[in-house]
Formats: C-alpha cells, structure tokens, sequence
C-alpha cells in the first residue's frame, strides 16, 4: 500500500508543475498589456509605466520570472489582483465557501436520487420503471443546463413566485460571515427567517448543478447493479431465501458501489465545470462567476491563480478517489 | 465515460467479412432509441443543409413592427411567425433553422481535429519508448485536470472571442480523451499475434501504426466521436451563452439564448426554442452514441 501511495504520489507532482507552467504561459500570451489595463481609461505616465514594468519584473528572462512565479506559489503567493488589489489568495478562500456549498448540496441531491434510480432500474431491468428512469437520465445527460437554469427561473420564480432569482440571501438579513456557509450562518444568527431565506436561495441553483451528476451516476449505477447481479454469490444469497431488498440492497449495492464511487469522485471536476454556468446565472457569488468576471474584466493574476487552484483541487479530489479506490479494491494495488 | 471502460476493450478479428455494415447494421437496430436518434439526426441534417431553402425568412432580418410575437397557437400570435419573434422582431423559426447550421459545423469540426490530433498522439505515445510515452499522457493529465469549460474559456479569452476560436478551443479541450483511447487499444492490440507475424514480415513503422493496428482500434474512438460531437455542440453553446462563442448576431443556438436572457420573464419562447433546439440534437446524437457503442463494441454493452 505504501509503494502504491508513493507511486501515485510521484505523477501528481510532474501534474503539478506541468499545470503551473500552463497557468504562467496564459497570462503571457493572453492579448493586451496587464499594465495598461493595470492604468484603466485615464492611461498613465512613461516612466510611471517603465517603473511598473519593473517592478512586476516583466524586463527579466522568462525563466526568472517563472522560477519567482513557482517559488511564490510554493509559499501561498499567488499574486495580487489587478482590479481589487487584494492577494488572489485571500480573494479564493472569501469565496471558495458559496462554491462548496452549492456543489455539497447538488451532490447530495445527485447521490441521494441517483443511486436508489440506478439499483431500481436495474432491478426492474427492461420494464416500465427502467425504460422511463433511464429515458429520464439521458435526458439530464444530454441537457444545456444555462437553458434548463432559465427555464426553472420562468416556472419557478416567474410563474409560481416560489423561489428569488439571484443571490444567496435576502437583502433584509444581514450578519457576519462566520463560517461563509450561509445556511450555517444564518442559523447562527438567529434572525428570524434568515435561514428559509438562505435555503430558497440555494434549491434552484443546486437543483440546476446536480442535473448532470444525477444523470451520470444513475446510469453508472445500474450498470454495475447489472453487472454485479449476474454473478454467482447473487444466486447463492437468493437461494439461501433471503428478501429480496437484502439481496439488492446490501448483497448487490456493497459490491457495486466501488465503480459508483469513482464516478462520484470524478464528479468534482464536472461540478466546478457546471458551477461556471450555474453561478453566472444565478449570481451566485462563488469560485466559477470570479473566474468568468476576471477573464471579462482581463485581471490576468486573478485568471492565473484562479486556473492553478482549480486544477489543484481536482488533482487533489482524484488524488483521493484513487487512494480510496485502492484501499477498497485490493487488485488495484499491484499495477 | 467510454474511456473509462476501454481498456478492456479487444476488437474483432483482421479478415474483413462479408456483409460487415449489414451485421453492424442488424445490431444498431435492436437499439429502438438509436434508431430514433438515427432519424432526427438526419432530420436535422437536412435542415441545416437545406436551410436557406426551408427558412420563410433570412435569419437576421428585422421587422421592427412585429418584435417579441408570441408563437402562432397562441393570443396575439400570427402564422407568419409560427414560432414568434425576437425583440428585433426577427422570425425564431428562420433563426432556429439556421442555428442548425452552426450546430453541425461545431460538431464537425471539433470531431475532426480533436479525432486527428488524438489519434496521432495516442498511436505516438503507444508506440513510442517509455519515456516519451510518460511525457505525452502526463501533459494529457495536466490538461484533463482542469474543468474543460473553463479552459475552453481562458483559451478563448487568448484567442479572442469568435465561433472558429470555440471550435478550436473545445477541439483542444476533448482532445485528450482520443489520445487515452487510442493508446489503451494500442497497447492492448500491440501485444496480439497479427501484430508481431507483420513486424517479422518487415513491415515499418508507419505501416504497423496505420495499417495493421489502427483499424483494429477503431471501434471505441468512432462511438467516442459522437460522443464528443454531442459535447461539442453543447460546449460551444455554453461559450456562445457565456459571449465567448459565436457573436451576435450570428443565429448560434446558445448566442441566442444569451442575447434572448433578459426578455425570460416577458417572453417565454425567445428563451425556450433554441434551448430546446440544443437538448432535441444533444439527445439524438446521445442516443446514437449509445447504439453505436452496443453495435460496435459488445463488450462495453452496458445491459
């Protein structure tokens, strides 16, 4: 377990330094001076922007600048934005919390609808139940969620007026931000419907990111459920008498659950991806509406930080999952 | 997720049989819903080629007297505009009809350079010495690891935004996908029989890469292929909503749906159609790719 540990842990950093070096090579490329955009409308002075120049250290080799860059970033330097002038650090962690916990809330409701829709189609294998659930999934699979964010607004918060369009709570409420997670924030503030606020806010966008997880891991579940059901021990547990939902649920589910598992590891990626369009619509103020808005507003170290702490983070989540997969599941090891 | 289930991938045998695409054909057809897919995929092929022929108007004229009419069935709608108009009052229907076009060039393209691109790499990196093999797939994990829509839309920030910089982006982004693909059948094929009686027998190189091995990996990269042009559509519409794809007012299905945002409120079908529009095409081209996997490929059948 440990030669398999260090194993993976030596690809990670070659990925590492790899995915460093692509977020440096961005901002040189990208189109347009950062010092001018640095200056805004009013422009500014030639030494002022000689003296700039340097002290950014763009007048050194690219392998300096680099070797300054990969130190920094080393040390939890990330750089300052351009825009608010804060360190990209700071500005990640203020925000990372919304993102977490809209992607908590759409992968509970990906894994807690997902996974009973996937054994139950398999179950029912070929009938009714199975051909409308998976119709239903590939349907999920298949669907532009900017488009399906809009339509629940029209239905949701047109139509019906249930849900708020935009934003993670009334402007009514206000209180620190202890944790950054507004439903535990507004419960420990004890503001009077603070908490029902903060929760109307999060249904259609969550609803909106766990679409396609949902729709993925459905399908993966009934595979393996399939899979899984054709094999001997199966047939033993049956002819022993035991209920049906012992057999499925606890026979079955246990030994399906490692590829499921994966997918829902894998899923990460999918959520940060879905996030970028989820939170611009609904102005949710997380990592993936940051992102979209610097490279709008072209604040290039906001861009390059931005890049390498996602990729970070799903390096270090498939890091995980793979870890897992191998403790679980003893053949892996050996490879 | 094909990739995922690949590796266990073997393909058929080397002799070429009789009546291979009737076989292939009979086993597509057991597949209700691939046929399904299979003929609104042709529905809307025809629609895109013929589209100037079909749409009653030109997609970006504008009648400044009919802007935001509600689609014919309903009050106030006329048959003029059986499907509205937009707040330019141009005609959705003539727009929808030309979106395809943009659609099926999106899917087309992307297909075609990522497919070139990742094959090329991934019989490189199954062929060659260890060491660039190392190199190759870990720039391909260095690129996998970042969310693809947002590298999509830092490379289109690069490139400045444009339909043809979308393409080239998302091509880049699902590229990775073929090169893992082709290498694991590679690596699966190169250690079979036929493969070393060809090398005894003198064949080089490039006629062992092309020739002996590659066909024989055909089978997961073609159902890989729809797959990544129904990904293709779908992320290049994501880019247009996001005004990083096509530019208005280019008749792009997701372009559309972003310059139509504001009106969702006012007027349900700007925003409804070409979203819908997105999720019929998305769907076929699914559909197919799951038909395509059971036909091809029995071995990744899932049930």
């Amino acid at each position: 377990m440990l030669k398999y540990l260090f194993s993976r842990l030596l690809t990670f950093v070659p990925t590492f330094i790899g995915v460093c070096i692509i977020s440096f090579a961005f901002i040189r490329v990208l189109p347009g001076d950062p010092i001018i955009v640095m200056a805004g409308e009013r422009g500014m002075s030639e030494e002022r922007y000689n003296e700039l120049y340097q002290q950014f250290g763009f007048d050194r080799p690219l392998v300096v600048q680099f070797w300054d860059y990969f130190t920094g970033v080393l040390q939890g330097d990330l750089g300052q934005s351009y825009v608010t002038k804060r360190p990209v650090w700071d500005e990640f962690f203020a925000l990372f919390p919304a993102t977490l916990e809209l992607s908590f809330c759409a992968i509970i409701i990906a894994v807690a609808l997902g996974l009973p829709a996937g054994v139950i189609a398999a179950v029912n294998r070929g009938k009714f139940f199975d051909r409308a659930l998976m119709s239903s999934a590939l349907i999920g699979y298949s669907m532009p969620i900017f488009w399906w964010a809009l339509l629940l607004i029209i239905i949701f918060s047109g139509n019906l007026g249930w849900t708020p369009v935009s934003g993670r709570i009334d402007l009514l409420y206000f209180f620190d931000a202890k944790t950054g997670f507004m439903l535990i924030d507004s419960l420990l503030s004890g503001q009077e419907g603070a908490f029902k606020s903060a929760v109307r806010h999060l249904i259609l966008p969550s609803i909106v990111l766990a679409t396609i997880p949902l729709a993925v891991i459905a399908r993966q579940t009934r595979s393996a459920m399939l899979e899984v059901l054709g094999e001997d021990y199966i047939r033993t547990a049956k002819a022993k008498g035991l209920a049906p939902p012992r057999v499925n649920g606890v026979h079955a589910l246990r030994n399906a659950m490692i590829p499921v598992v994966t997918v829902i590891g894998l899923s990460v990626g999918m959520l940060l991806a879905g996030a970028i369009l989820t939170e611009t619509i609904f102005s949710w103020p997380g990592i993936g509406k940051w992102m979209v808005d610097s490279i709008y507003r072209r604040d290039y170290p906001v861009v390059q930080g931005g890049l390498l702490l996602v990729a970070l983070l799903v390096m270090v989540v498939n890091l995980i999952v793979d870890l897992l997969y191998g403790l679980i599941n003893p053949k892996i090891r050996k490879r | 997720m094909a990739d995922v289930s690949s590796s266990t991938n073997t393909t058929p045998t080397t002799t070429v049989r009789p009546g291979r695409f009737k076989e292939f054909w009979r086993y597509f057809r057991e597949n209700r819903g691939a046929v399904i897919g299979f003929y609104v995929f042709l529905f809307f092929l025809f629609v895109a080629i013929f589209a100037p022929l079909i749409a009653p108007f030109e997609p970006s004229a504008q009648n400044r007297g009919a802007t935001l009419v509600p689609p014919a069935w309903l009050d106030g709608g006329t048959w003029t505009y059986p499907l509205g108009t937009d707040p330019l009052g141009r005609d959705m229907l003539s727009r929808l009809i030309h979106g395809a076009r943009y659609s099926f060039l999106v899917g087309t393209v992307v297909v075609i350079i990522a497919a070139t691109g990742g094959i090329l790499t991934g019989l490189v990196a199954g062929f060659a010495p260890r060491w660039l093999d190392t190199i190759i797939m870990r720039i391909m994990d260095i690129i996998l690891s970042i969310p693809s829509l947002l590298l999509a839309l830092v490379l289109v920030a690069i490139l400045g935004p444009s339909l043809l910089n979308a393409m080239i982006a998302i091509a880049i982004v699902l590229q990775p996908h073929y090169v893992r693909l082709t290498r694991a059948a590679v690596m699966t094929e190169l250690s079979k029989d036929y493969v070393i009686s060809a090398r005894v027998a003198g064949a080089r190189l490039p006629r062992l890469m092309f020739v002996t091995v590659l066909p024989n990996c055909l089978a997961p990269i073609i159902v890989q292929a729809a797959l990544s042009f129904s990904n293709a559509i779908l992320d290049v519409a994501a880019l247009g909503f996001l005004g990083m794809g096509a530019q208005p007012p280019t008749p792009e299905w997701g372009t559309m749906l972003a310059e139509a945002r504001e009106f969702i409120l006012r007027a349900w079908w700007v925003v409804t159609f070409p979203g819908l529009a997105i999720l019929v095409t998305v769907l076929a081209i699914n559909l197919m790719g799951d038909g395509l996997r059971d036909a091809l490929d029995p071995k990744l059948k899932r049930s």
